[in-house]
């Protein structure tokens, strides 16, 4: 195989970036030569891997995940890694254990995360595209906050082997653009089945987008508008998708009464699942040494204190107690059956309609530092994590600003109708060029 | 609600080292949380159902193992090819 | 037995069934003669972003086990995660089955202390991860630390969970010997391996608290860790002090438990389904599985077929090799050695290989064949027949280079020596002249004097002279000379 080396040398001045691969090989393929950005959460062979924590630092994995291995065969060239919340669990990517990443449209400002310095990467045209994972909303969140375009996949259509899990129900894989063109085509290269991921389904990607939203049904539902809601973020999504009435869709009005329960059965799932996958980073097999001298427990909670940042730290710990003896029932069970409301609810709607639509974020990126009381930073993901529980897929795509700050626009649709979510934002996208 | 005994016991399962500082912080930030949490009580019923993808299994095919000097490389501290951890006796 | 010394035991078993590759990974099963973490890949080793896929095979074998023990396969069945930290742990989670196991129910039939034949029921079997393995480094000056090799982590195991049906630590042994040989006769499952067996054992004394043994990883440590926590557990009764119930450790090398420390009870698991891995729906597999002859068909059939005992059918039946062993031996002619090469193998043989600690895998077979027929000839005597066997196992142990029992015979010199009486005339001749006072007694009708002088002339034919022969003949010399 042939194979070349891509000078990259960006202006980092948004510390989108973790690791720089000042020459990153490429080959021939679909992306030949393109320079690529991959979360610090995702694995490849050869390049530190970190998930933005202490104690992953000076991890080199000694294997590429799935979506590695598939960019690097289709010639892409992995410029860098990017910077995020540790682990994922954050919404602002000021939870990295290296810095804030800033937002390229307002330095002030956070660029959402949890993939934040991909989405960085991408709105400050260091790279035409990134690879971001989207737990609870940290592929559109980001890309709502930058002003770019998100994909978070079908939950199955892309492989999560060598995603360092944070939350395995829950979390996909998605490619992040400035164009919904660009995204369609990253998810092309990425989506699939993989013999190594058990949860995915054989739903290859072969799309090209096509702008056309005609005969098309929009459930609008009244909780993604109601409180807590920025009215000025509210009128610019309506006017959006007043727009793609005007494209020969239809809306009505719909309404999700489990959303009640969402953000409380995520962040049960999430911190559950994270309290054991994070259990393995002891100082043993990788990362900074526990002292051999200590008894193990003893060993491991210094390295355990001094790895971790304290928003991993709780929320490992509230994953232990929602599992704990005498809670599991109260929390964990519960969350699952509520997440079985959410996907109810979502396929009652999709029996009515083709897409749902409403806005990304209820409020445009936060300031640095703006939001530091753990619960109310979890609030504002309520408007995306039921697309995670219910395992669908979800777009955000750039639709207006709000004080000089962009907005995004969050479109969802049926399991494995990622080609229609596409279809819809490339067509509001092409409208408003 | 949780008590900071509660809260250094959750620690203790969980491995994770925790300063008398941070036992106050947490406290009162798990309570919160856990109020909001106290939704689900709502939540009716306590079985979900499996909809697809079962029996998802491979073959019994041996594949090549890592090179043993990449199964080291990471870990902090080796001796005649074990990786070195703390005492458990 | 008085009803308050009633012993009860419950038995869990963790089996290593016999893949190729290792439950969640491609990495081989055949570490054991190589060096520490050369069977791993980033699965087993637990690297951040590696993901289980269940291997299938482990599923039919668990499966297969599942049929042969009467159990039912679940409807559906998952797999969890038990969470706990210890460094041989790779991922500080054990992929197991918690509260969807693979099956339930079922039983296991074993000969009873009274004689006949008790069901012992089964509470569930499931299929899980094994751990890698420690060693423990360092001492108590220069500091203690620990070694981990993770070759072993992810071998596929199942836990088979028995009610506590056991009234005895000897039923238990009956217990786990007749499991062994049920896995064997399935041939998911090779008992030779090092580890491939490990028990944890309820024992209560009837009335009072039950307490696990740990760490049982041969099968006479079952009997030997039970005896010892019953005689404990009694003279506690007897002494007036309560049994608390506790998790022990069995100490192999002195035979005795040892209380863990009680921080390390207080285990909470944390249970969760595997997110990683799909639920099975296999019960409908059941009916395509097609079970070997069991132990206890081959063993009425050794009964029926070969005219065994009932003892030594349950003997050579015990072990698939040594079943497999007898049918070989009389494969040539079943009516006419089954008698005696079952008397030869189930009495004789076995004693033999266990007082030389060998394995039945180095017997020769067809010099053991060769030798049964020369028995059945009545070529050589019973005693002669074991000096022969005796010299083939020696040769086989100590690698020397082997000879046939035909050779062994006429090197040694034992085939009986009828036809040709002149040397036991000779030597009864000697042994008459040389005890005068044993032929005293024996005209004087004392017991015991025919006998002695039948010894000292098999001694002088040094065993090769037929019994029933020679005292034939040394009775009709001794109704000669008092004539
Ligand atoms: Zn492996």
């Amino acid at each position: 195989m042939e194979v070349n080396e891509l000078s990259f040398e960006p202006n980092d001045r948004y510390n989108a970036f973790l690791t720089v691969c000042k020459k990153a090989p490429y080959g021939k393929g679909k992306l030949s030569g393109m320079a690529i950005a991959v979360k610090d959460n995702i694995s490849t062979k050869g390049i530190e891997t970190t998930c933005a924590s202490k104690i992953l630092k000076g991890y080199v994995p000694p294997y590429d995940a799935h979506v590695v291995e598939l960019l690097r065969h289709a010639g892409a060239a992995i410029v860098g890694k990017t910077n995020m919340d540790e682990f994922g669990m954050g919404t602002t990517t000021e939870n990295s254990a290296f810095g804030p990443t800033l937002n390229p449209c307002d330095t002030g400002r956070v660029p959402g995360g949890s993939s934040g310095g991909s989405a960085a990467a991408v709105a400050g045209n260091m790279v035409k595209m990134a690879l971001g994972t989207d737990t609870g909303g940290s592929i559109r969140c980001p890309a709502a906050f930058c002003g770019i375009v998100g994909l978070k996949p079908t939950y199955g259509r892309v492989s999560r082997y060598g995603l360092i899990a944070y939350a395995n129900s829950l979390e996909q894989i998605g490619p992040m653009g400035r164009t919904v063109n660009d995204v369609s085509t990253l998810m092309q290269v990425i989506a699939g089945k993989d013999r190594h991921d058990s949860t995915t389904y054989d739903r290859p990607y072969s799309h090209t987008p096509v702008a056309d939203v005609k005969g098309l049904k929009i459930g609008i539902p009244e909780e993604y508008f109601g409180e807590g809601v920025d009215p000025k973020v509210a009128g610019v999504v309506k006017t959006a998708i007043i727009r793609l009435k005007e494209l020969g869709a239809t809306t009505v009005s719909c309404s999700i009464p489990s959303m009640k329960f969402a953000l409380a059965a995520y962040y049960v799932t999430c911190t559950c699942e994270a309290s054991s996958n994070l259990a393995r980073f002891d100082g043993v097999r990788y990362g900074p040494a526990a002292d051999t001298k200590k008894s193990w427990h003893e060993a491991y909670r210094e390295v355990r204190k001094a790895g971790f940042g304290p928003e991993v730290r709780r929320r490992i710990m509230l994953g232990t107690f929602a599992l704990s003896s005498g809670y599991y029932g109260k929390y964990y069970t519960k969350a699952q059956v509520a997440r079985e409301n959410v996907k109810a609810d979502f396929a009652r709607i999709f029996s009515e309609v083709d897409l749902i639509a409403g806005p990304t974020m209820p409020t445009i990126a936060f300031k640095l530092k703006e939001k530091s009381d753990p619960l109310s930073m979890y609030l504002s993901d309520i408007l995306t994590v039921p697309a995670n529980l219910a395992g669908i897929p979800a777009i955000s795509v750039p639709c207006g600003k709000v004080n000089g700050m962009p907005v995004g626009l969050q479109i969802m649709g049926r399991p494995f109708e990622d080609e229609r979510v596409i279809d819809a934002a490339y067509a509001y996208e092409q409208a408003v060029k | 609600m949780v008590t900071e005994k509660d809260v250094e016991h959750i620690a203790e399962l969980a491995d994770i080292g925790i300063n008398s500082g941070e036992l106050v912080t947490f406290t009162h930030q798990f309570n919160a949380i856990l109020d909001y949490f106290d939704v689900l009580d709502q939540v009716k019923g306590d079985t979900t159902v499996t909809r697809d993808l079962t029996n998802i299994m491979r073959e019994d095919i041996v594949e090549p193992s890592l090179p043993r000097d990449e199964v080291l490389k990471n870990a902090p501290a080796q001796e005649d090819g074990f990786i070195k951890a703390p005492r458990v006796m | 037995m008085m009803a308050e010394d009633q012993v009860i035991v419950g038995l869990e078993v963790h089996c290593q069934l016999d893949t190729k590759s290792k439950l969640f990974c491609g990495c081989s099963t055949d570490y054991r003669s190589d060096g520490p973490n050369t069977h791993v890949c980033p699965v087993c080793l637990g690297l951040p972003g590696a993901m289980p896929v269940l291997n299938k095979r482990s599923i039919e074998y668990a499966m297969k086990v599942a049929k042969a023990l009467n159990c039912t396969v679940l409807q559906e069945s998952e797999f969890s995660r038990k969470n706990y930290f210890y460094p041989d742990l790779d991922k500080a989670y054990q992929i197991t089955q918690y509260d969807k196991p693979l099956a339930e129910g079922g039983y296991l039939e074993i000969e009873s202390d009274e004689g006949g034949e008790r069901r012992i029921r089964l509470t569930r079997i499931h299929v899980e991860e094994d751990p890698g393995r420690l060693v423990h480094m360092g001492n108590a000056e220069r500091g203690k630390y620990s070694l981990v090799d993770y070759n072993r982590a992810g071998i596929p195991l199942i836990e088979i969970v028995s009610e506590p049906d056991m009234r005895s630590p000897k039923e238990a042994r009956k217990f786990l010997n007749k499991l062994r040989a049920t896995l064997e006769y399935l041939n998911v499952f090779d008992s030779d391996k090092e580890g491939s067996l490990r028990v944890d054992a309820n024992i209560s004394i009837k009335g009072n608290e039950r307490v696990e043994v740990k760490n049982i990883t041969s099968y006479k440590g079952v009997e030997k860790a039970l005896t010892y926590e019953v005689t404990r557990q009694k003279n506690q009764i007897r002494r007036g002090q309560r049994i608390e119930r506790e998790t022990r450790h069995f100490i192999e090398s002195t035979g005795i438990t040892q209380s863990s420390r009680s921080k390390e009870q207080e285990h909470d698991y944390r249970y969760f389904p595997e997110p990683d891995l799909r639920p099975l729906q296999v019960q409908s597999w059941v009916e395509g599985i097609v079970l070997p002859e069991l132990p206890d068909a081959r063993r009425e059939r050794f009964v029926l077929q070969y005219g065994c005992s009932l003892n030594h059918a349950r003997t050579l039946t015990g072990e698939l090799k040594l079943a497999n062993f007898f049918e070989g031996v009389v494969a040539a002619d079943p009516k006419g050695l089954s008698t005696l090469a079952a008397t030869w193998i189930a009495d004789t043989l076995i004693g033999e290989l266990n007082f030389r600690s060998m394995n039945l895998d180095r017997v020769d077979a067809a010099g053991f064949t060769e030798l049964i027929g020369i028995l059945k000839q009545g070529i050589i005597t019973d005693k002669s027949g074991i000096e022969v066997l005796r010299v083939m196992l020696d040769q086989r142990l100590k690698n020397e280079p082997t000879e046939t029992p035909t050779v062994i015979v006429s090197l040694l010199n034992l085939a009986k020596n009828s036809g040709d009486t002149g040397a036991i005339t000779a030597a009864i001749t000697e042994a008459i002249n040389e005890n005068p006072k044993a032929l005293e007694d024996y005209y004087a009708g004392k017991g015991g004097a025919l006998n002695f002088l039948v010894g000292q002339v098999m001694k002088k034919t040094r065993g090769k002279a037929d019994p029933g022969e020679l005292n034939r003949m040394l009775i009709e010399a001794l109704k000669k000379k008092e004539a």
